[in-house]
């Protein structure tokens, strides 16, 4: 959506600036580096030593060890919040923009009465915030028998306005003659649509899957409020249960931040452009 | 203009399809010709589209009609019933809205919400452009710093909010840190104690959320930093222009849709603020950092209020929506769009 991001760096003029005014730039520069990475620096060192090495403010080498990781997975049901994290993010991802995909396409390429009606109704749902519709939501999944388990975490999380939104806007973009010459050769509107629509829509659908993963990933309240066993826990809200009980037990609270921290990171440093796009795509990433 | 009108998205949709209508018109005599070749099929490529549509539409309108005009509608409702613990247990009428306005918890957990509106919006504004102006300048390295300061953005709330209990907790880090640099300098400096402080826990709030979003704000401003063309530098440079008369009078205006954007999409996430405070401070000590959203959590969790949570979600609302629609006609006076 932003094909100039990141080549137009080289267009910048070099000229005008002194090796006096550089000098300065990158100790700025290299300041706020070292203030954005001092969190992950703390949480790495606390989490390779053990807690007295923390309290007494001396990190020997030969005290490292990775003990740590493995005594968060003995004292917490750790890779049962790992499961349950990846199942629902995978789930969610895959499945809100099939959903969304099949419902954009509808509104950017097929013809039917009450289009542009349902799609402003779809649009003004952006405008409510999410938690006017947490309660009602909470007892729907009541009602289901739904509570505490996948479906709770997964399906409300489905449908989502702002993925129907910019990938119908995506859609739109691409030229019409393609699904005309498409139907003249016999093809059906499924298959314009997967062969079609979804492949030449591969830039937008894959920054959209990168900014829906990390935040199912990350999400919070929805999680919260619908589990309450172990067993249905994703890793955030395990996380934050096991503040409330070891508030000071600092090699284990910063060992279980780097594992929750880390498919994200991983994913962020392989497909780091795509991310940006995703979240400056979305938008929604500022909360 | 592309990024401004995010806020407002109803706006530029225009229908622009005369084309598609004329093509099938166009295209229908020819399923009269004999067989153009084996895979023909000539009703497969005049769909009944009425149909499709809603066929495609089928699974989103379900979970909508469901998970969102449904719900947002039972919110309405619930907001008008009486909840106690066993469940609704008649209607209200107004009385949540009314007990609302002389809720003091209600006013306090909303003057919290301000505060972080007030202090993190502004100061992320600032601090974002004043990074990506940084970055926007011929240097080495630019990829990799940008990638740093974007870094915090990926991270799991709860784990940065984790950290950051540690980092300012009172013998954390910077304690120590701030402790060493007022020896060296013959002070007597400390840190104040931002966890179990009514007085700053709501800082701790502050400089986290800083601290993970700002990288966001600098990617933005960063790409309308780049939009911006040489050429008016240029001219401004011959005519005479310093350094600061060019960024107010160029780089300002220029950007001030970006600057709108980031300025509404912050508040509102600022009015939605959560995680952050609740994972750090539980909202406390004596709810001196709780968001208006944990107060709706609380009373609808904690002591099944769901009635009088629910009518703070559309308290919540009506302001979220009121600012926006407030901002959206006053950015007239300061939103500079090179189209109009």
């Amino acid at each position: 959506m932003r094909p100039n991001e990141g080549k137009e760096v080289g267009t910048v003029r070099r000229s005008g600036m002194s090796p006096a005014r550089q000098g300065i730039l990158y100790a700025i520069l290299i300041l706020g580096s070292g203030i954005m990475l001092a969190p992950f620096f703390v949480m790495l060192v606390v989490s390779l030593f053990p807690n007295e090495a923390f309290m007494a403010r001396r990190f020997p080498l030969h005290q490292m060890t990775l003990g740590n990781y493995l005594e968060v997975f003995r004292v917490l049901p750790f890779g049962r919040y790992f499961i349950n994290s990846a199942v629902v993010t995978v789930s969610v991802t895959v499945l809100q923009i099939l959903i969304s995909s099949l419902a954009a396409f509808a509104f950017a390429r097929l013809r039917f009465r009450g289009r542009e009606a349902l799609f402003l109704l779809y649009l003004a749902t952006l405008m409510i915030p999410p938690q006017v519709t947490l309660i009602p939501n909470f007892l729907i999944i009541k009602t289901l028998g739904w509570y505490d388990s996948y479906p709770a975490l997964i399906v409300p999380a489905l449908f989502s306005a702002l993925s129907t939104f910019l990938l119908r806007q995506y859609y739109r973009g691409i030229p019409l003659e393609m699904d005309e010459a498409a139907r003249m050769d016999g093809a059906s509107s499924l298959r314009i649509w997967g062969q079609i629509i979804v492949p030449l829509s591969w830039p937008a659908i894959s920054a959209l899957a990168v900014f829906t993963f990390q935040a199912t990933w990350n999400d919070f309240l929805w999680p919260l409020v619908v589990t309450t066993t172990d067993k249905m826990r994703t890793i955030p809200i395990g996380l934050s249960y096991f503040v409330g009980q070891y508030s000071t037990a600092w090699h284990l609270l910063m060992a279980g931040s780097v594992i929750a921290l880390l498919p994200v990171l991983v994913i962020y440093f392989l497909a780091q452009k795509t991310f940006v796009q995703g979240i400056t795509l979305t938008g929604m990433g500022g909360r | 203009m592309r990024k401004a009108s995010w806020t407002r998205p109803g706006v530029r949709q225009g229908t622009g399809r005369v084309s598609e209508s004329t093509l099938m018109i166009h295209t229908r005599h020819l399923d009269a010709r004999p067989a153009a070749g084996p895979r023909r099929n000539p009703f497969r490529w005049r769909p009944d589209q009425q149909w499709e549509g809603y066929l495609f539409l089928l699974p989103s309108l379900l979970g909508f009609l469901i998970f969102v005009f449904l719900a947002v509608a039972a919110s309405l409702g619930i907001s008008f019933l009486n909840w106690g613990l066993t469940g609704p247990q008649g209607f209200a009428g107004l009385d949540n809205y009314r007990d609302l306005l002389r809720d003091p918890v209600l006013w306090r957990v909303f003057g919290n919400t301000v505060f972080y509106i007030v202090t993190i919006v502004p100061m992320q504004l600032a601090l974002g452009l004043a990074m990506a102006v940084a970055l926007n300048q011929p240097l080495r390295g630019q990829e990799a710093f940008r990638m740093i300061y974007f870094l915090p953005m990926v991270t799991t709330i709860v784990a940065g909010a984790i950290v950051f209990r540690l980092i300012l907790s009172r013998n954390g880090p910077l304690a120590d840190l701030v402790t060493g640099v007022g020896a060296l300098l013959g002070l007597p400096l400390s840190l104040p104690d931002f966890l179990s402080s009514t007085r700053y826990s709501k800082w701790s709030v502050v400089i986290l959320t800083l601290w993970k979003n700002t990288g966001f704000t600098m990617v933005i401003y960063l790409a309308a930093l780049q939009g911006v063309p040489q050429e008016l530098y240029d001219a401004a440079h011959v005519d005479g222009a310093n350094a600061w008369q060019r960024f107010r009078h160029i780089t300002l205006p220029l950007i001030s849709p970006t600057t709108f954007f980031l300025f509404i999409l912050q508040t509102i996430g600022a009015f939605q603020l959560f995680t952050e405070p609740f994972v750090m401070t539980r909202g406390g000590p004596a709810q001196s950092s709780m968001p208006v959203v944990q107060y709706i959590y609380d009373n609808a969790f904690r002591f099944t209020r769901m009635g009088k949570a629910s009518a703070i979600a559309w308290f919540l609302f009506v302001f979220i929506f009121g600012f926006t629609l407030v901002q959206n006609i006053m950015q007239r006076r300061w939103v500079h769009y090179e189209t109009e």
